[in-house]
């Protein structure tokens, strides 16, 4: 790849748009999922009570086991959001890049 | 046909190996009693998956049919392949029999398994499979130093393959010991045969169907133990619950976070280590490369991330199910001598329970599984090996002058061959010694050396090959040095005292002196090969956010 070629890819709006959107997509999920996941770690580092709570006084479950479940759900749901936006939104964008850089040469 | 003669001859030796443990017994020596129904139904997978490895050799002609299956596993195949190779008999006996013991704690260790993996979506999946071609390394030395950086990457590669191997086969030894009544010498060796067979001749094809048919095997099963256990309480987890606190010497403790993650820094640490070394396991990472672009790839990761949770969730409940039903069998039934462990180990929980909802027929079933699902294992870990040595060391690090894919590939079925060796010898001689800092090790390194090289090369431009290797050493020392001072090998192994590093996992250390190290080591870095470095990260960067130019699937 020359570097005029590379130039001119940079310069592509549809490049552009492109990298910045699925970059800052990727890094709020990203740290979307930190986020939660050392919340819940340090919760239970500092706080283990809290999750013990019981659900319902006269049963033994407690909130600790829906939010366990949630995060395992929560961390395929993430998956899932992003696949969808990549297919509906990235890709197309990708293939016409891709069609602009043939064209160009 | 050699290949023929050879398997036939694997299958044979299988035969053998059952009629010299049949004589083991009568003989009575001190091998457990020989559970047929197991043996049965382990024979059938064993024949079936010798059945694969043949129609796969067949088909495993070049050296991208060997590494990356021909890049034509779909998705969906993948994605479930993915979880056979991540589902290993540590998470299925081992967080069953975390959760039978501590409750509540088992599922924290779940949670910090799957966590990892949209990560690995969001950052790695698509870049890998744009940017490589075989191995991690592919990409990590992309646009820097071929020679320094291979060797860098295949020390890093090498050393969680062995690590986590010497963890599996020393686990498959004592539990084929005890659900076969095989000896563990026998054992470890036929893990090691089966492996060498499955990748040397099956190479990425034939490794790919067996950690498929594990996965679907293993989900199968717990999901049947699973409704089988909740038959059992009418489906009301409230009634399981309580049952379990009534009968666990804990009580409602087990309902609750324990003492297993007591201090904020062992808390994240531990939280990095399971994180970021998903994403620095070399034989998680290959497995991208075998699909033939990008939208697989992710295809791969949401499929493995649905099934590795769904399973995590039944191991919970599996858990609480064999303290009801197992623990608290009428007399005693599964318990050993002293009343309160499990006959075995603890680690046996889930296969006990699946002999109190389905009787000897399932055990035997399950059994087989487990067994399978080590083998599934070591043979991704045997193929990244092998890979490793093959792929980065000698065709692309030390081999001179042009080589030839014949030559690779012999290179890598050698290779094959002396890591399953090497797995069998090591498997043998760690069967007494305490083992379990080599998952923590492996874990540590695979996020302190692979994993901080492999981002920045991804994602900064101004990373040079002096960051990179520099950086990546850094990590690799650091990780093996903090686990040694640390409180299993220091405390427990050596006997020296207090531990001079308190935790298990030191990945909170590590992992950021590793990424100081490649910062540090790459801006001071001035060469005309820093330069070089720096200009060829656009063009990088263009074919790995667009895939323009990457590695399609083959024509076949």
């Amino acid at each position: 790849m020359t570097k005029e070629m590379i130039d001119k890819i940079h310069n592509n709006p549809k490049y552009k748009e492109l990298v910045g959107k699925r970059r800052k997509f990727a890094w709020q999920l990203t740290i979307l999922i930190l986020v939660v996941y050392y919340t819940f770690i340090l919760l239970i580092a500092f706080s283990p009570e809290t999750l013990g709570t019981k659900i319902s006084p006269d049963g033994v479950a407690t909130w600790g086991i829906p939010v366990g479940i949630a995060i395992l759900l929560f961390a395929f749901a993430l998956t899932g959001i992003y696949i969808k936006r990549a297919n509906s939104e990235f890709d197309p964008l990708v293939e016409e890049v891709k069609k602009e850089i043939k064209d160009m040469k | 046909m050699i290949l023929k003669r050879l398997l036939t001859l694997f299958m044979l030796f299988g035969f053998t190996a059952l009629m010299a443990a049949g004589a083991d017994l009568s003989s009575g020596t001190k091998a457990e009693e020989l559970n047929v129904p197991a043996i049965v139904m382990f024979f059938i997978f064993v024949a079936g998956t010798l059945g694969i490895t043949y129609w796969a050799a067949k088909r495993t002609k070049s050296a991208k049919d060997f590494y990356a299956a021909g890049g034509g596993i779909t998705g969906v195949q993948n994605g479930t392949a993915i979880a056979g190779d991540y589902m290993s008999a540590a998470s299925f006996l081992g967080i069953t029999g975390m959760v039978y013991l501590k409750g509540y704690d088992g599922l924290i260790f779940s949670i910090g398994f799957l966590v990892g993996w949209p990560v690995i979506l969001f950052m790695i999946s698509e870049q890998l499979r744009n940017l490589g071609k075989y191995t991690f390394a592919d990409v990590t030395s992309y646009r820097l130093k071929q020679k320094q950086v291979r060797i860098l990457a295949a020390l890093g590669s090498i050393s969680v393959v062995i690590l986590y191997l010497i963890a599996q086969m020393v686990g498959a030894g004592k539990l084929i010991e005890i659900l076969f009544g095989l000896d563990y010498e026998f054992a470890v060796v036929l893990v090691g045969a089966l492996m060498v067979a499955y990748v040397a001749f099956g190479g990425m094809l034939a490794t790919t169907w067996v950690q498929i048919i594990k996965a679907v095997l293993l989900l199968t099963g717990t999901t049947f133990m699973v409704i089988m256990v909740m038959v059992h309480f009418n489906f009301d987890f409230n009634e399981l619950f309580k049952q379990a606190t009534e009968v666990h010497s804990k009580g409602a403790a087990i309902m609750s976070p324990g003492g297993l993650v007591s201090d904020p820094i062992s808390a994240i640490s531990l939280g990095i280590a399971l994180m970021f070394g998903t994403a620095g396991l070399p034989h998680i990472l290959m497995r991208f490369f075998t699909v033939s672009d990008s939208k697989e790839a992710r295809k791969s990761v949401f499929v493995a991330t649905g099934l590795i949770g769904y399973f995590y969730i039944l191991t919970f409940i599996m858990g609480f199910g064999a303290i009801v039903l197992v623990l608290g069998a009428e007399g005693g039934t599964y318990l050993a001598a002293d009343g309160h462990t499990l006959k075995g180990m603890n680690n046996m929980a889930a296969i006990w329970l699946a002999h109190a909802v389905g009787g000897d027929y399932f055990l035997g079933f399950i059994s087989a599984v487990a067994f399978a699902t080590i083998l599934a294992v070591v043979s991704g870990l045997t193929l990244a090996g092998a890979s490793a040595i093959s792929h980065d060391l000698y065709a692309n690090a030390f081999a001179t002058g042009k080589v030839d894919e014949k030559k690779e590939m012999r290179v890598s079925k050698i290779a094959t061959l002396i890591i399953g060796i090497a797995a069998i010898i090591f498997g043998i001689a760690f069967e007494k010694q305490n083992i379990a800092f080599v998952v923590a090790l492996a874990f540590t390194i695979a996020a302190s050396a692979n994993f901080p090289v492999l981002f920045m090369s991804i994602f900064w431009k101004k990373l040079t090959t002096r960051g990179a290797v520099i950086g990546g050493y850094i990590g690799l020392i650091s990780a093996l040095v903090l686990v040694i001072l640390g409180p299993v090998v220091w405390t427990q192994i050596l006997g020296m005292g207090d531990p001079i590093v308190p935790y298990k996992f030191p990945a909170v250390f590590s992992v950021p002196i590793a990424f100081l190290a490649i910062w540090f080591f790459s801006i001071t870095d001035n060469s005309d090969d820093a330069k070089r470095c720096i200009e060829e990260f656009d063009a990088q960067d263009i074919r790995c956010q667009t895939g323009i130019g990457a590695d399609g699937a083959a024509e076949h």
